[in-house]
Formats: C-alpha cells, structure tokens, sequence
C-alpha cells in the first residue's frame, strides 16, 4: 500500500505544471470560502462583545435602533427608578441615558462619506462597558465641548487626530482622547457629553438607556414591568440580544452572498480537478495495466487515484488557508443599512473555519476524483496494457 | 487546413472539452451575474435625473429641516419647483418585508417624478383624499394589493399604526424606473404628528428641487446652501446624481468584495482552461515534433494552440452569456426585496465577452511556450 502511496505523491510532483494549476485553482475557491466564513465570523464577534449579558438597553417601542429611537426625560426618570437597576459605586443607579446621532464624516483613503455615531454619554457609561478603555488621553469633562474617539475612527476618518477639533453641530469640538473597544462596535463612535450634545443637535429627548441588572435574571421582570407600564412607551432588550438583531441583515447578505459564491465557485474548481484526474488516467494507461498485472486489486488502484486527488485538494486547502490567514490584518469597514452607521470589523479565523475549510478542499478533490478513480480501476488488464 | 485541425483538435477528448466549456460557461455566468450585481447597486444613480437637486441638513441625513425652509428655497434665483419629503420607515407586518415608504407633498412630487406614470383617474383619486398612497407595480404585485385596499405601517421613526388606503399603482416610464417604493401624502404624517408629538412637526427630511437648467445646477445648490449658511439648521444641497452615489459609497466596502470576487472567478477559470490546455498539449507533444520536423515554424504551432484555446472560450463565453438572462430572472425573484432593479446592461455582456476572450489567451499562453520551445530529439523521445 505504502508504494501505491508514493506513487500517487511522486506522479503530482512528475506533473508539476498540471498539479500546480489545479491546486492553485482549488487554492483560490478555498480562499474565497474561508474569507467569507471569516467576515461573518468576525461580523458576529464584533457583535456579540459589542453588548453586555447582564445589561439591558431600553429605546422606544418598536424602533429597531437608537438612531430611531427617542425616550423623553420624564420616562428615563421612572426607568432610572426601578428596583432592578443595579446600584453603582456611589449608591446611585448604575444607568445612563445616551443620547445617539449620526454624522456626516470623510473617511481617510478614499474621502467618501460615511455616517458616524455620535453618542452622548454621562460619567458612568465607561462603567457600565468594561470592554471600553482610554488608551490615549483622557475622558472628556462633563460640560465641556470634547471628545474622545473610538480607535477605528481615528484611524479610519479625515481630521479624526488627538489634540485636533471637528465641527460638527455648530461647534467645534476638541479630540481629548482615543479609546479602545477591542473588536467591538463601540470602536467605530465618538463619544461626548450627553447635556453638550443634547443642546448642540437640539434634540431634547434622549436616544436610549443602558443599565446593569441587580441580578442577571431579573431581565424578565424588568422587561414585563417597562412594557406594561402605561406611562413608558419603552421597550428593553438584553445588551447582547439588541447589537445581535442589529446585524440580522447584514449578516444574512453576507451568508447568501458566502453561500452562493461558494458553490459557483466549487463546480468550477471540481471541473477542473476532474479534467487533471482523468488526463492522468489516461496518460497512464499502460502504468495502470502493469500495476494490475503485478498483482494489484482494483481496489487498491482506486484508492491511489482517489488519494492522488485527495492530495491535491489538500494542497489547495493548504495553500488557500495561508494565504486567507493573512486577511486576518484587514479590517472591513462599512454601513450596517439597519442602523445607517458605519460599523469596522476584521476578518477572524478559528480552528472550525479551519477544519471547514479542509474538509471543503477535500470534498473538491474527492467528487473531481471519483468518476475518473473508477474508471481507472475499471481497465481489463489487457486493454490496458495494449493501449498506449 | 489550419481550422480544421483546431476543430479535430477540440473534438478529440471529448470529455475534457465538455468539461472544461462548463467550467468556462459557469464561470463566465457567475462573472456576468456578478457584474449585474454591482449595476444593480448603481440603479438609483442611473436613475437620477440631472435636473432635480436634493437639500438635505448638512449635519447628516437622520436631521431634519424646518418646513419654513420651503419658501426661502422656492425664492432661490434658478429653481423652478420644489417638492419635500420624509424617509418614513415604516413596517408592513414584519421587518422582512422591507421596501421603501416616503411621506412626500404629492402634488409637487408627482410633477418632479414625471417618470412614475400614474392613469389621471389615479392621480385624482391620490391627491383627493388624505389618507391615500401610491405603490409602484412591482410592490403591488408582491404582496397582491389591489386599488381600494387598506394598508398599515407599523412606523419605527414615528411611532404607532399608520392606515393608508390604496389609491393607485404606478409603473415606470423605463425599465430604470424602482417600482417597488411606496408613497403617501405628507400632510398625514404632519397634521398626526402635530396631535402626538408636537415638537417634531412641520420638519421636513429632504427637499427636491428642480432647476430649469442642468447646466446651472451646481451654482443653484450653492446659492441655496448660502441662504442657509450658519443657521440652525444648515443645508447640503447636491444634484439627485451624488445624493445616491453617497448612498453607494456608504457599502462601498461590500461593492469592492463583490468587484474583487468577480475577477478572482474569471482567474479561477484561466487555471481551469490552462490545465486542460496544457495537458492537451503534453500529449500531443509527439505531433508537434512531427509538425516541427516537416518544416512548420513555432508561429504555425502557435496558431494551431491558441485557436484551440479560443475555440472553447467563445463557445463557453457565448452559452454563458446566453445563460446570463434567464439567471439574471431567477435571481429577481428571490432577490428582487434587495434589488428592486436588476438588468443585464450591455456593459456587462460586453465585460463577459472579454472575460472570455482573455481566458482563452492565457490558457493559450504557457503550452505554448512550451511546444514552442522543446527539441524535437525530446519531444519525440517523450513517453506519455
């Protein structure tokens, strides 16, 4: 068996051009399908650490967003007062009131135009996101006309530097700091002084409100008690649960895009394994008839060849993987149409995109290999051995 | 002599030769539907006309601006009519229902939009009554509203249950047209807001102008935008044209994926062709010594390759085009929510067609060389 092995290898390196065209070929379909796996991975990341699971945003019934959403002052009043908000470090409910607009930015390279969040903050919105940290710089004061940026901005946006200002509202506002939220939306904002900003867009209602949950199983009273209270017209989600319906859509096109691309993808890369396959059988025809004549069963010579093909999926899996793994330095930034802002998120590779992504190259190389495999194993031994 | 040796040559592994048209075909298809794609994203810019100037907050577009604006505008030197409207938002049933609701001051509309063509009965009944909308064929069709039925929103901007009632179903002057949005008087939203949410009445999304002139379109948005300038709410005026390329380049990052993807099939199917073309020519690398040997020069192999490569590309290229338009059908019907438009331009069957032609140059290009180069002493002594 151990020969038919080496058989099998030595003819792919024989063939040199022919092997590195298919497995070059079936490369790019395993690239195209690991990366897009990787984009919804990294979309779902990106989305699922965005949110807490022990905190619960409240926006206006059926608003889908903050963007959309309002809550006047009386209702965050009567919210801020439940008994499941949880007490913060100086015996005050651990909730803040935000406020969330959208502005026109340019972004850097390209100097098109893209929507930023805009949110409105009160001293205890760093508390209640621990994912969030000031890298560079500091908070901005309360009261004051600064900000700080999320670190996707500062990269990504036109005169969005530290010490800097942006007009925007009618005012200038100065670059306090950079923050880092990991791979999280909250990168992509900026954030100020929730009274300033009020005052600045003139919107004198709030965008929506973030709490803790004293205890993490609470949410379901609380939600009950918002919903029904007939002086709120509020609803409240879990964190998590309100940034994942955010991307519902954006991550369905990503799939039926992934989806399809893949498949179109692989009949092309399978054609192209089965026309490698079944010119290495017919060239080796007369090869065939002497293993066969030495002894071989036709089952052994059906196993070489579908392992030959085998082989060069996995090389293309391998080559595909490597060069995929390097996306992982990208960062994709775009709108999310559900909330009309601009969201950034990377390319993120895991062992089961990994395994995947092996197991795809293999199927290739295993349906491009079995018709001609049979046929090969189907040669009478003097036909064969005639043939040449 | 020339050409019908490529035929015989095309005609010998018949298997191979099928195989690898498929490939060509499919991907060819892929690349076609692709490009139809990205011209679907372009939709609303081809449709934008360059008379009409859109004015919208400069801040960004989720603020409003004041409905006394309407005036100051129309007094502007170079416009000729203005119309408003608001990007409504509205949910019919469930979320995935999604299209495009505006609340629009219809008289004005309806005569800036002269390419939704409405019968006059329509029209009538439309501007008659209040509570009336107007949905485009294609919308009516999908969820099979007839005239006469009533309609509710569920409103995710402004809050509640909205009822309309149907009064007339437009179809588009050209197949540029969107028949899928959906319209409805402004003055409803307005009077209704006025009873719930008194402060955010009497504030318009975006106002449509138009110019008389197209030539002096630039200079009429600036002049506009300068009767504004440092109030509360200062204006941003472009022509229809970039307000729905800023809409483009928003998924500006998705559009370059789907660009990329659509050349990486086309390479895809150049190392397809080339394999099968480079195998062909392995075997036949005897013959060529012969040919060789009779005195035919590397141009005449050359020749022979290439037009053997080409060969399969435009028989490939052609059934994939050919298979483009009844795709690009099935593709609406189960995309036709994402893509309200979507047409095989002649661009794209231009695109394919040379998608093609370059594929078969390539495959061409390495076996070739190949045949070209090798000793006939080699060539001939050559085993399998």
């Amino acid at each position: 068996m151990s020969l038919l092995f080496f058989y099998s290898l030595r003819n792919l390196f024989t063939r040199r051009l022919t092997t590195f065209l298919t497995a070059s070929g079936m490369a790019l379909v395993v690239f195209v399908f690991a990366s897009i796996l990787m984009l919804a991975q990294g979309l779902e990341n990106t989305l699922v650490e965005t949110g807490s699971y022990d905190n619960a945003v409240v926006i206006r019934r059926s608003s889908v967003s903050e963007v959309q959403s309002g809550v006047e002052r009386l209702q965050a009043a009567i919210v801020e007062t439940l008994p499941e908000v949880a007490l913060g470090p100086r015996g005050r409910p651990l909730l803040v009131k935000e406020l969330v607009v959208l502005i026109t930015m340019e972004k850097r390279q390209s100097g098109s135009p893209a929507n930023v969040v805009i949110r409105g903050i009160s001293e205890d919105s760093f508390l209640l996101r621990p994912q969030v940290t000031v890298s560079v710089g500091r908070t901005p004061r309360p009261g004051s006309s600064e900000i700080i940026i999320g670190r996707s901005i500062e990269k990504g946006f036109e005169g969005a530097d530290l010490g800097k200002s942006l007009f925007f509202a009618m005012r200038s506002w100065t670059v306090v700091g950079v923050f880092d939220a990991g791979s999280t939306g909250f990168s992509s904002e900026i954030w100020g002084d929730v009274d300033q900003l009020m005052q600045a867009f003139r919107r004198p209602v709030y965008s929506s409100l973030l709490f803790r949950l004293r205890e993490s199983s609470d949410f379901e009273q609380v939600k009950d008690r918002i919903e029904r209270d007939p002086r709120l017209t509020l609803e409240a989600k879990r964190e998590t649960t309100y940034y994942k319906d955010q991307s519902e859509m954006m991550a369905k096109f990503l799939r039926i895009l992934g989806f399809s691309l893949t498949i179109v993808f692989s009949v092309g890369a399978i054609v192209g394994g089965m026309i490698t396959m079944y010119a290495s059988v017919a060239n080796r025809t007369r090869e065939i008839g002497t293993l066969r004549a030495l002894g071989f069963r036709r089952k052994s010579i059906l196993i070489a060849f579908l392992m030959e093909s085998l082989f060069l999926g996995l090389l293309g899996g391998i080559a595909g993987l490597f060069f995929a793994s390097f996306l992982q330095f990208f960062t994709v930034s775009t709108t999310n149409f559900q909330t009309f802002s601009e969201l950034a998120f990377s390319f993120s590779l895991d062992v089961s995109i990994t395994l995947k992504a092996v197991a795809f190259a293999l199927g290739m190389g295993l349906l491009g290999g079995n018709l001609p495999a049979i046929r090969a194993s189907g040669m009478e031994i003097v036909d064969a051995l005639r043939e040449a | 002599m020339l050409l019908r040796l490529v035929f015989r040559n095309v005609l010998r592994h018949k298997l191979r030769t099928a195989l690898t048209l498929c490939g060509i075909c499919v991907a060819i298809l892929s690349f076609g539907l692709l490009r139809t794609v990205i011209s679907a994203w372009y939709a609303g810019v081809e449709a934008s006309s360059a008379n009409r100037l859109i004015t919208r907050n400069a801040i960004s577009l989720i603020f409003p601006l004041p409905l006394s604006y309407l005036e100051r505008i129309r007094g502007v030197e170079g416009v000729k009519t203005v119309s408003y409207g608001n990007w409504f938002g509205g949910i019919y049933i469930e979320e995935k229902n999604f299209f495009a609701n505006f609340a629009v001051e219809p008289r004005t509309y309806l005569e800036l939009y002269s390419e939704y063509l409405l019968p006059e009965d329509q029209k009538q009944a439309f501007l008659r009554d209040r509570r009336a909308c107007i949905v485009g064929r294609k919308l009516a069709k999908r969820f099979d509203w007839t005239v006469g039925d009533l309609i509710t929103l569920r409103g995710t901007i402004f809050p509640g249950n909205w009822e309309f009632v149907l009064r007339g179903i437009y179809s588009g002057r050209d197949h540029r047209v969107d028949e899928s949005q959906f319209f409805f008087h402004w003055d409803y939203l307005n009077e209704t807001l006025k009873k719930t949410e008194p402060l955010r009445a009497d504030q318009v999304g975006i106002y449509i102008l138009n110019v008389a002139n197209p030539e002096h379109a630039a200079e009429t948005g600036a002049r506009v935008d300068r009767v504004f300038k440092n109030s509360y709410a200062e204006t941003l005026t472009e022509t229809e044209k970039s307000f729905q390329l800023g809409f483009v380049a928003l998924t500006e990052a998705i559009l370059l994926v789907i660009q990329l993807v659509s050349f990486v099939v086309i390479v895809i199917i150049m190392a397809v062709a080339a394999n099968s073309m480079s195998m062909s020519v392995r075997e036949r690398l005897g013959e060529y010594a012969v040919f060789k040997t009779l005195g035919f020069g590397g141009a005449y192999l050359g020749m022979l390759i290439l037009g053997e490569s080409l060969l399969m590309a435009v028989v490939g290229g052609t059934g994939g085009v050919l298979l483009t338009f009844p795709a690009a059908r099935v593709f609406l019907n189960y995309l036709g929510d994402y893509f309200p438009i979507f047409l095989v331009t002649r661009q794209t069957v231009i695109f394919q067609g040379l998608a093609a032609l370059a594929v078969g140059v390539a495959a061409a290009a390495l076996p070739t060389w190949r045949a070209v180069r090798v000793p006939i002493i080699q060539a001939l002594g050559r085993i399998g």
